[in-house]
């Protein structure tokens, strides 16, 4: 499997680096500070592929706060609120499409 | 089922120690990833689309009902109340933290359950067919020969790094339930024509990219002989596996690149040289695991009591039931019921911890504090005695777990899928949601008969999508889901692999094309006691593929 | 890289000799497999206890004939999800009988050491100084093992066989 650091990184939109948190395994985000954030709009978005490619390696050097970083693309929507760019980064930021087993008296 | 002596608590008490280790090394970053990734992995902790995923293993599907208590409270306590059923015979719970693992282990080890091995690349679970045990057809337990193997491949120095994973199943009943020819490396016991009882050594089985069907490179392999196989053929995989390319890695592909005689011929003269060694199986050493399985005092009971005949005719809908979900147990007097975990519009092998504690409940009283797990993601009561049959059937339909589908359309085996599993291109049970309400309609159920859906999210096949009669394989065309849908397969003594139909269908589409299949097979049977697959195998896919495609 | 043998961190009196490097004089050395296998009957004469580096990718078959003359094998694992040296281990100890030193090297982690001894390792060219300290510590977490090894520890079958009473049964799980 190639390293992020290797593989040509292009581009054809906006992407955030996500990744899942080491601890309990949520889903995090890039965020422009160098940290991590479990919410999509204050997310670092990148354009560019250098800028892209800064960034997943800084998070892939993240290793103990955050596992399997990749870059995922996102939709800048109207007055630049940031959505899942695909139905997988949907479902790992909503949760699974179906309803949990219903759980009586839990 | 077996019981757990002290040997066995210490090492998994001691297993859940180191990993406790691991986890608190990690944590702190003395341990990166890549060097974690292989060891959690030892202990079946994935790493999902939302959160970690523990798979806990149910040796050869046969679970107490305090074990099922305890699987209940890691649900509630650690997980999202309810956990996933696999087609492994094991469970999987989907929203677990890193950080508490180690808990859930200890846990789980008090109750003599662990996690050890349902993932990386060593032995996995050891499966047999969920009616070991009771079944009538069987010649012996295939459990006490999975136990003594399990037990000799866990953290095994030699076999703990191998080039990918290696699922081992035995059977031995004469109609294949536990789908043993899709298996790495399976053993079928069976009597020689000296009635001597051996096994029949299949090799190379597997599905994923490129499925293959397990070879015979041994027609019969005598008990005593079984563990120095097996060590003979994992020390040919583990030194002559690909290890360069991932879909490359199993068995099944050395054994397609070597051909089966040469491969055969590897072993042989591996196992030739350590056959007489330690690891040969005296009777002392197979007595001694067996005295560890502790059998029911079944009651001396006759077939049909006037009770349970009585409430047969009385109540069309246990009628149903009792056609469909109870089957013949080798005891006079008993019965195994299975139970579903298919209902309409839900997901498939799930089971919420009220229902396990329920479950739980029920065995304690009317199973003698047994459960199984089948790899269909159904579950089993395997020792009802007849007259109690009324009486477990209420309290089953109570819980919803009822539902006279068992091998009908709606009895569909799923992976989990995009909605849950990283490796996932597509979902699938929404899919199989989808076709489980078309398909509401039990008297329609009944009149379409035996027929096996199978549905993958992706190439990894953990849904066995290339066995089922009909295969649905998820996967991504331009950011969009689509479907491949093969026919034919089967995962039984026949076993077969499915036929591409055609191109693939998208997301929207699945269900009516499952459906315009049934219109097939219904307007192309010679009766009704001809059963889909046969239908299929009579007249071939192309009438199906006509009319699916002339509908689209 | 700290080298374990007999349970602690010991100097490598072992020199490794390159491809091409001159063989020195009655010190213990370390020849690579090539080089070994082109000048073995030269090396196995030289006055001096005999090494090798062995790949992992070949079988350990081609050394049953200089086996009574080496001291030590050095087995390979590139990293260590690589787990092929361990079958080469156990086919030196027990199908060959090697009584040498077989030593661990290359991505050797203290996760992988209580394989290691019992695959019939006994020397470790471990990779990090930390884990070569807990090296007793790790190997000491477990007191039960199912299968036969090399480190002498009786296996679960043979312990529950020599027990006097009758195999127990702990209250039902």
């Amino acid at each position: 499997m190639t390293s992020p650091l290797d593989r040509k990184i292009k581009i054809t939109g906006p992407v955030v680096v996500t990744a899942n948190r080491v601890a309990d395994g949520v889903v995090v985000y890039r965020s422009p500070d160098g940290g991590w954030t479990t919410k999509l709009e204050a997310a670092a978005v990148a354009t560019d592929a250098a800028r892209a490619r800064v960034m997943i390696a800084e998070a892939t050097a993240d290793d103990l706060r955050a596992v399997g970083p990749y870059i995922a693309p996102v939709e800048l929507a109207e007055g630049g609120r940031v959505r899942p760019g695909n139905l997988r980064e949907l479902i790992r930021l909503s949760g699974p499409t179906i309803d949990l087993p219903v759980t009586f008296g839990i | 089922m077996y019981i757990y002596d002290s040997i066995d608590r210490t090492f998994v008490t001691e297993r859940v120690a180191e990993f406790r280790d691991q986890v608190a090394r990690r944590l702190s970053g003395e341990l990166t990833e890549d060097e974690f990734k292989p060891l959690r992995l030892m202990n079946g902790v994935y790493l999902q689309l939302h959160a970690y995923m523990l798979r806990i293993a149910n040796p050869y599907g046969t679970l107490s009902s305090q074990q099922l208590r305890r699987l209940a409270h890691v649900a509630r306590r650690y997980d999202r109340g309810y956990g996933h059923f696999t087609t492994r015979q094991n469970i999987q719970f989907h929203w677990i933290k890193l950080e508490e693992i180690p808990d859930a282990l200890a846990d789980l080890a008090e109750v003599g359950m662990h996690g050890m091995q349902t993932s990386g690349n060593n032995v996995r679970n050891l499966t047999t067919d969920q009616w070991a045990g009771v079944a009538p057809d069987e010649i012996e337990d295939p459990r006490i020969w999975a136990e003594i193997i399990r037990q000799h491949v866990t953290l095994h120095p030699e076999f703990s790094f191998m080039p990918r994973k290696f699922k081992i199943c035995v059977g031995t009943a004469a109609h294949d339930r536990a789908a043993l020819r899709i298996h790495d490396l399976a053993f079928r016991l069976h009597r020689n024509e000296a009635g001597e009882a051996g096994f029949e050594v299949m090799v190379g089985g597997g599905l994923g990219r490129t499925p293959f069907l397990a070879q015979t490179i041994r027609p019969f392999l005598k008990k005593r002989d079984l563990l120095s196989y097996v060590e003979a053929v994992l020390r040919t995989y583990n030194q002559f596996g690909r290890r360069d390319n991932i879909w490359k890695a199993r068995i099944k592909i050395l054994v397609h690149d070597l051909g089966a005689e040469a491969f055969a011929k590897e072993v042989e003269a591996e196992w030739q040289t350590i056959k007489d060694g330690p690891l040969a199986l005296d009777s002392a050493a197979v007595a001694e695991i067996a005295s560890r399985f502790v059998y029911p005092d079944y009651e001396a009971l006759e077939d049909s009591p006037p009770a349970f005949t009585a409430a047969r005719r009385a109540d069309p809908q246990f009628d149903r039931w009792v056609d469909n979900a109870v089957n013949n147990h080798k005891k006079p007097g008993y019965a195994i019921v299975t139970i579903s975990l298919k209902p309409e519009g839900g997901t498939p092998g799930d089971a919420t911890a009220v229902q396990m504690d329920a479950l739980a409940d029920l065995a304690d009283r009317y199973s003698f504090g047994e459960i199984r797990i089948g790899h269909e993601q159904n579950l089993a009561l395997p020792h009802v005695a007849q007259r109690d049959l009324p009486a477990v059937w209420r309290a089953l339909d109570a819980l919803g777990l009822a539902i006279p589908n068992i091998g009908l359309v709606s009895d569909i085996i799923a992976c989990p899928g995009l909605d849950y599993c990283s490796l996932a291109n597509a979902r699938s049970i929404p899919i199989a949601q989808e076709i489980t309400r078309r398909f509401r309609d039990l008297d329609r159920q009944r009149e379409l008969g035996r027929l096996h859906i199978n549905i993958s999210g992706c190439i990894n096949a953990c849904g066995h999508h290339h066995v089922g009669h009909i295969g649905i394989l998820g996967v991504e065309k331009n950011g969009e889901e689509f479907y491949q849908i093969t026919l034919g397969g089967k995962a039984d003594d026949h076993a077969e692999l499915g036929a591409l139909i055609g191109p693939a269908v998208p997301y929207a589409k699945v269900a009516d094309v499952v459906e315009d299949i049934a219109a097939a097979y219904l307007a192309l049977r010679t009766s009704r006691d001809e059963l889909f697959i046969d239908t299929l195998k009579r007249t071939g896919i192309e009438p199906f593929r006509d009319r699916i495609y002339a509908a689209h | 890289m700290p080298l374990i043998e007999n349970g602690r961190i010991v100097e490598d009196r072992h020199v490794r000799v390159g491809p091409d490097d001159p063989i020195p004089e009655r010190v213990p050395i370390i020849v690579p497999a090539q080089r070994f296998l082109a000048e073995a009957d030269a090396l196995i004469r030289r006055d001096g206890s005999l090494g090798i580096d062995w790949p992992n990718d070949r079988r350990v078959a081609e050394l049953e004939p200089w086996l009574g003359h080496l001291a030590l094998i050095a087995l390979n694992f590139p990293k260590f999800k690589d787990g092929r040296a361990y079958s080469q281990a156990r086919l030196l100890r027990e199908s060959y009988g090697f009584g040498g030193t077989l030593r661990a090297t290359g991505d050797v982690l203290r996760d992988q050491f209580h394989f290691l001894v019992r695959a019939g390792f006994d020397s470790f060219e471990v990779k990090k100084p930390a884990d070569a300290a807990v090296f007793a510590e790790v190997l000491a977490r477990y007191s039960v093992y199912y299968q036969p090894g090399a480190d002498g520890r009786l296996p679960a079958a043979r312990q529950r066989l020599q027990s006097d009473a009758a195999p127990k049964i702990s209250e039902a799980v």
